[in-house]
């Protein structure tokens, strides 16, 4: 057994990529499922607070990010925006990450044919703007001064949803999509702290700990971490989708992953009882 | 199977493919698409920020003016842009220091009030919280736990003191709730990285060989 178990420290690791490649792709082909995934009080506390936005009122989001971590922000995004459409509420969106208007763009595209709205009367794209926290903090001041045209050209002025719209006053929820800098916790820290916005994010798993304490604080009303909380907020709109679909594949990895670092530590053991004893 | 028409998608999953091939062997394939990424998204970039920022809030505003209106203010903003380039040319470098010194003014003093207003205080006013909950035992023991890691944690970062006795036990506990801490980041971390597999996975699959159906 412990030269079993010693020999795994030898392990060509191109076979544990393989073996996580397959339990991904299996899953996802044969439409293996585990288990039902079920909604936790993060993702209910987003829900809810979409929920309370009356219909007619306009919502500010924010979609903070690129390709890179399309997997994860894309099914939030889409969901959110479909939940959002469902109530008649309003979008203005904005992206401080240059890879999100392309991104944005189709999100409004696939949710606005379902739900039959119109671009710059129901939502509208005002696309990337480049300076960070000192885009959110203009934007306290003037939002048709900071995003003087949207993401085509068209002077706000023109523009029937933003009619009205001067700052952050006019905005009933701020929806963050995040993937890093800038994101979630710029919003949170230049615009909730100062103008006492309420806010709800998803933001990738990597990143989610560090949002807790927003969440635990009252500063975010609901939080979507990873593909996991995508999936939860999919089945709470009642469009299970993408992150849905993955979960699965994405369970099976996780047991793997927990089993080999079980292994691993196993059979780091012997190594560990030697070194102690010299 | 429903193999995809579209060129677009066929060079995005050749892409991938090529980035995928670096889990068996560095190769020049893989040198191919790190460099091509890498330059199609500086190009992107300066692109995308011509036209949604110094064209419609500075270009226009200035010299062709909002309803005849022609924002005059806008020359210093242009001016300490053009400064910055002065940069490739050693001898008059020194005058890319004006507009550096006003980046480098505005970024920390909007980074220190959004920090002092979003994190200090309302995460301190987070921890005030009551230490017994009636008839909610859940919510009690969570608001124990949390007090208790909070302090315990800030006594293992207090270094004034040699961590012995009960400082020193204290700030053990702080370590534990410190691993605790850890091990939710890693497993994150390990959901994320699985995550981006799925997604490129699907792609591959759904947008690309049609075998997936979503």
């Amino acid at each position: 057994m412990s030269f079993s178990l010693s020999s795994l420290r030898r392990l060509d690791r191109r076979w544990i990529f393989l073996t996580v490649g397959l339990l991904v792709v299996v899953p996802l082909v044969t439409g293996f499922h585990i288990a039902p995934v079920l909604p936790g009080s993060r993702a209910k506390g987003f829900y809810d607070a979409v929920e309370h936005v009356p219909p007619g009122s306009t919502v500010l989001l924010a979609g903070d990010y690129d390709p890179g971590t399309i997997a994860e922000n894309y099914p939030m995004h889409l969901a959110a925006v479909r939940h959002l459409m469902s109530r008649n509420i309003k979008i203005i969106a904005v992206e401080l990450y240059p890879g999100g208007p392309p991104l944005a763009d189709r999100v409004f595209h696939i949710a606005g044919e379902e739900f039959h709205k119109r671009e710059r009367i129901d939502y509208v794209n005002l696309g990337f703007k480049s300076g960070n926290e000192v885009v959110m903090s203009q934007m306290g001041s003037s939002i048709p001064v900071t995003f003087p045209a949207d993401r085509s050209g068209v002077p706000v002025g023109q523009i029937p949803v933003m009619k009205g719209i001067e700052n952050f006053g006019q905005i009933a929820l701020l929806v963050s999509i995040s993937a890093g800098y800038p994101g979630t916790k710029e919003w949170v820290q230049q615009v909730v702290s100062r103008y006492h916005l309420p806010m709800v994010a998803g933001v990738t798993a990597v990143s989610a700990p560090e949002y807790y304490p927003y969440l635990q604080a009252g500063q975010l009303q609901g939080l979507l971490g990873g593909m996991a909380g995508a999936a939860e907020y999919e089945v709470l709109v009642g469009h299970p989708a993408l992150a849905t679909r993955g979960m699965d594949a994405q369970s099976l990895a996780h047991i793997f992953i927990a089993f080999m670092i079980l292994l691993g530590n196993l059979a780091a053991l012997p190594q560990r009882s030697s070194a102690g004893r010299k | 199977m429903h193999l995809s028409g579209e060129i677009g998608v066929w060079i995005a999953a050749l892409l991938t493919l090529g980035i995928f091939s670096f889990l068996y062997k560095d190769n020049p394939a893989y040198k191919l698409c790190e460099h091509l990424f890498v330059g199609v998204s500086a190009g992107y970039y300066v692109v995308l920020t011509y036209y949604s920022v110094v064209k419609p809030n500075l270009l226009d505003p200035l010299f062709l003016g909002v309803k005849g209106h022609h924002d005059l203010l806008l020359v210093i903003p242009l001016l300490l842009g053009v400064l910055l380039f002065s940069r490739f040319f050693p001898k008059g470098d020194w005058l890319s220091r004006w507009s550096i010194a006003l980046i480098l003014g505005v970024y920390p003093a909007l980074r220190i009030t959004g920090f002092g207003q979003g994190d200090f205080v309302e995460q301190i006013h987070g921890t005030i919280l009551p230490l017994w909950v009636p008839h909610d035992p859940a919510t009690t023991i969570g608001n124990w736990i949390l007090i208790v890691g909070l302090l315990t944690t800030l006594i293992f970062f207090f270094f004034s003191k040699e961590h012995k006795g009960a400082l020193g036990g204290t700030a053990r506990v702080g370590v534990y709730f410190l691993m605790v801490s850890f091990g939710a980041s890693y497993g994150y971390t390990v959901m994320a990285r699985i995550s981006l597999l799925i997604g490129r996975v699907m792609f591959l699959l759904h947008d690309w060989l049609g075998v997936l159906h979503l």
